[in-house]
């Protein structure tokens, strides 16, 4: 194990944490920005420290291409070749696989597909995922999991989900650096309480520096979403890392920490930059917008950025889509945002503010209190009274709606305890 | 703005001068680079690392009125309180000048007597003094070149002597319309013509302005045709004032422009540069010798290197051992091969960082040149000894 997670302090289930890693020591809950080939969109090292990025992610499909794991090898590792003095997070390589390539196909020995450079067939083991990330150097690794959309049913999932737990035992088997690159887990199953508890276990059992909850941010109802993430942090140990992969929206990260989860990755804010999306308290500002064309404020005015502090969203509005500059300073503003809910939201929880945070934080976004349900599902899970944020109106209290039976086609209905739960439609084992 | 020549040499029009510019925080010795921009900014290099070049040498900044067309109205862009306010550039000089030689291009068949033409990002616009002024005025640049109709060399001589007739009464017109403004620097056109030349720099000569901008050139007249036409206007123009020219932009142009005795440019050579992957390399020496500083690269002609060549793939080196930019201090020739291959914006940014501070340096010692009266020996020496490296190139296997 090569990392040191220590919490200073909680709410209910909600923790902030010093994650202390080979190359950096973090404060939880974080987000990690996603530098998919050994760069953020733009950004420079320099400025990325400025922002406070902790731990950026790297993903091993792409630099495995393009310069190759071996050059990076050569190279002293990923760290070096960008000259990144912080801490770093290499996926498995198979999400990319299995989303970009049409014509992958997932067998028990691995991920075969066909090379996007010259057509060749290949094949990604669990072996194979772990020697290319040591030679990466990554602070940490992640396992190669079988991962299946949460809008598929059947078999699938269950297929998957103990596959992942054969192959977590090839990637320890092949780690050949666990002094100084910590190897997480990924919990599979699907929206199945049944299959995850299972997952859980086994992954428990292999005693891993960190755990991610995997399989999720792919298109599933927020209502399965978050009722997951639930119940895998109530069974996951309480002194490791938690880290939901692929979330994500600034609400969903919130919700997540109340839960007790640490640790978050996504596309979104530098995605949605490029597009011109500025991401504020109150939601999201279009800076493509005809409105903004003669906007004089900043993007957000309570944000102390240098993209804030020096430029109104009229001149935003006229570089953005046209212009790699605005692409530039709208992804430093996102990414700013972002590294500033983590500060808050670990802040707050050691300051025992928390609760406050988090209605402060949904007033800004539902003024009018019209908070979604599956957050106030959410947070009463979580212990966290917001009432007052939400307007007074009968659906945010109830458990569950009645009208959601029937009408979703993976609708499973869960009764919400606290210690366990159980879909009341049988599936097969 | 202030300006003042510090020393001129007699055996060539060379000068070292001193410009104060309101805004920027110490005073800056010309010859001076004027950085590119669009919309204001650079092109890639963001706000948080323009302190990284070399300061004041880069704080002065060209940037073209016309690229705020789309999508900036005046009166916004006066509401925020003009260029300075809006870049968040407050400590840097700016040169406004329509032309920017990349995107805004002169269109002299489409020009009127009315106004002068441009091709733009928005299309062909016909831009009239009025206009023009109303967008100085709401800019508040600290320099601002008149309205000019400038013209390829190969017009008629009637075209051309049009385009002095427009560009006077042009001037005359953005005077009247706003004499207060920050410093006017007067357009001085006439294509490949002495006469015109003469003619143009005579009549600007007579008018109130605090510098002169002089245009029409990198607009296909020959490199050897340009010594002549800038005599003609140099001899004319008072010793006192700056002169700022647009379109010459190679290292060849610059020592030419310098010889005749401009003390601004702009320049669109870094943007190309970094455009097509390239990294300066060429000597800075003080006695202006090329020497072959980096021998056996390939995809290179000793000047530049081509960083997109797979020869960089797994250089761990910087572009120039002792450069002390931005890039060079953090990042290796192999990482930015990379960055260029997989398309990543983040190749341009350190690309331009470099070249700008290259670029900015191979004006400081020029400048250094000029102060110990070396000038023409540097000048004489780097023209030589690059044109013996493009030569060796050229023929060897």
């Amino acid at each position: 194990m090569a990392l040191h997670f220590e919490i200073l302090g909680r709410f209910n289930r909600a923790r902030a944490a010093q994650l202390t890693l080979p190359h950096f020591v973090c404060q939880t809950p974080l987000f990690m920005p996603v530098g998919t080939q050994g760069t953020i969109k733009g950004l420079t090292n320099n400025e990325l420290e400025r922002i406070g990025c902790q731990i950026i992610l790297g993903n091993t499909y792409h630099l495995a291409l393009r310069p190759t794991s071996e050059l990076l090898e050569e190279a002293g590792g990923l760290h070096n070749f960008m000259n990144w003095p912080r801490a770093m997070l290499t996926d498995s390589g198979g999400f990319q696989m299995v989303s970009l390539l049409h014509l992958a196909d997932i067998t028990e020995e691995g991920v075969t597909f066909q090379s996007p450079v010259d057509g060749k067939p290949m094949l990604l083991t669990p072996e194979e995922s772990i020697q290319i990330q040591n030679r990466i150097g990554a602070d940490i690794i992640m396992a190669l999991d079988d991962v299946v959309k949460t809008t598929i049913t059947g078999p699938r999932i269950e297929e998957a989900m103990y596959r992942t737990l054969r192959w977590i035992d090839r990637c320890i088997a092949a780690h050949k650096r666990p002094h100084d690159q910590n190897l997480f887990g990924i919990v599979q199953g699907g929206l199945d309480p049944e299959l995850r508890d299972i997952c859980v276990k086994g992954l428990v059992d292999r005693n891993l520096p960190g755990y991610a909850i995997g399989g999720l941010a792919g298109g599933e109802d927020k209502d399965s979403f978050w009722r997951v993430v639930a119940q895998c942090t109530a069974a996951l140990p309480e002194d490791k890392p938690r880290y939901v992969m692929g979330v994500g929206y600034p609400l969903d990260i919130v919700v997540c920490s109340a839960l007790g989860a640490d640790m978050y990755d996504c596309v979104y804010p530098t995605r949605t930059a490029r597009f011109g999306t500025a991401l504020i308290p109150e939601g999201v500002l279009k800076l493509k917008h005809r409105a903004m064309a003669d906007d004089t404020r900043p993007i957000d005015p309570t944000c102390p950025c240098m993209v804030c502090k020096n430029y109104t969203r009229a001149y935003i509005h006229c570089l953005v889509t046209k212009d790699a500059m605005g692409s530039q300073l709208l992804s430093y503003h996102n990414l700013y945002y972002m590294m500033r809910l983590s500060r808050n939201l670990h802040t707050s929880i050691v300051e025992g503010r928390f609760p406050k945070f988090v209605c402060d934080f949904l007033q800004t976004m539902f003024p009018k209190g019209d908070v979604p349900e599956w957050v106030c599902n959410a947070m009463e899970v979580a212990g966290i009274d917001i009432s007052s944020c939400c307007a007074p109106f009968p659906s945010c209290q109830e458990k569950y709606s009645s009208d959601e039976i029937g009408t979703n086609d993976i609708h499973m209905e869960l009764r919400l305890t606290h210690t366990s739960y159980r879909p009341t439609r049988n599936l097969e084992i | 703005m202030k300006f003042a020549v510090k020393k001129a040499l007699s055996s060539s029009g060379a000068r070292v001068g001193v410009l104060e510019v309101g805004s920027c925080p110490a005073p800056i010795e010309t010859p001076a680079l004027l950085l590119a921009t669009r919309k204001g900014l650079p092109h890639f290099i963001s706000p948080e690392l323009l302190p990284s070049l070399p300061s004041p040498d880069s704080n002065l900044l060209q940037v073209s009125p016309l690229h705020f067309l789309e999508g900036l109205s005046t009166t916004t862009i006066s509401k925020i309180g003009g260029l300075h306010q809006m870049l968040g550039l407050k400590q840097h000089g700016i040169a406004a000048v329509p032309r920017d030689s990349i995107q805004c291009l002169p269109e002299s068949k489409a020009a009127t007597r009315l106004g002068a033409s441009f091709e733009t990002p928005c299309g062909r616009l016909l831009i009239k003094p009025k206009d023009y002024i109303e967008m100085i005025s709401c800019m508040k640049p600290n320099i601002w070149a008149s309205l000019a109709d400038e013209v390829p060399a190969w017009v008629s001589e009637k075209r051309n002597k049009t385009s002095v007739d427009r560009t006077l009464r042009w001037l005359d017109d953005c005077i009247s319309l706003y004499p207060a403004a920050g410093s006017i620097f007067g357009a001085i056109v006439g294509g490949t013509s002495l006469e015109e030349r003469k003619r143009c720099a005579e009549e600007v000569a007579k008018r109130n302005v605090s510098g002169y901008w002089i245009g029409g050139f990198g607009l296909g007249e020959g490199i050897d045709e340009r010594p002549a036409l800038l005599r003609e206007v140099m001899d004319i123009l008072p010793d006192e004032k700056p002169r700022l020219t647009c379109g010459l932009g190679l290292p060849e142009e610059i020592l030419q422009g310098i010889a005749a005795g401009i003390d601004l440019f702009d320049s669109t050579y870094i943007y190309s540069l970094t455009l097509g992957g390239f990294a300066l390399t060429f000597s800075l020496d003080k006695s202006g010798e090329q020497h072959n500083l980096q021998s056996d690269q390939i995809g290179s002609d000793s000047t530049k290197i081509n960083l997109r060549a797979t020869a960089y793939r797994k250089d761990m080196s910087p572009i120039l051992e002792n450069c002390t930019c931005y890039t060079c201090q953090n990042h290796t020739k192999a990482y930015i091969n990379h960055l260029l291959n997989v398309h990543e914006m983040l190749a341009q940014t350190l690309l331009e960082i470099h070249n700008t501070h290259h670029y900015l340096r191979f004006f400081h010692v020029i400048r250094g040149a000029i102060q110990d009266g070396s000038f023409e020996e540097f000048r004489q020496a780097f023209l030589e000894s690059r044109r013996e490296h493009f030569k060796g190139e050229a023929i060897s296997t």
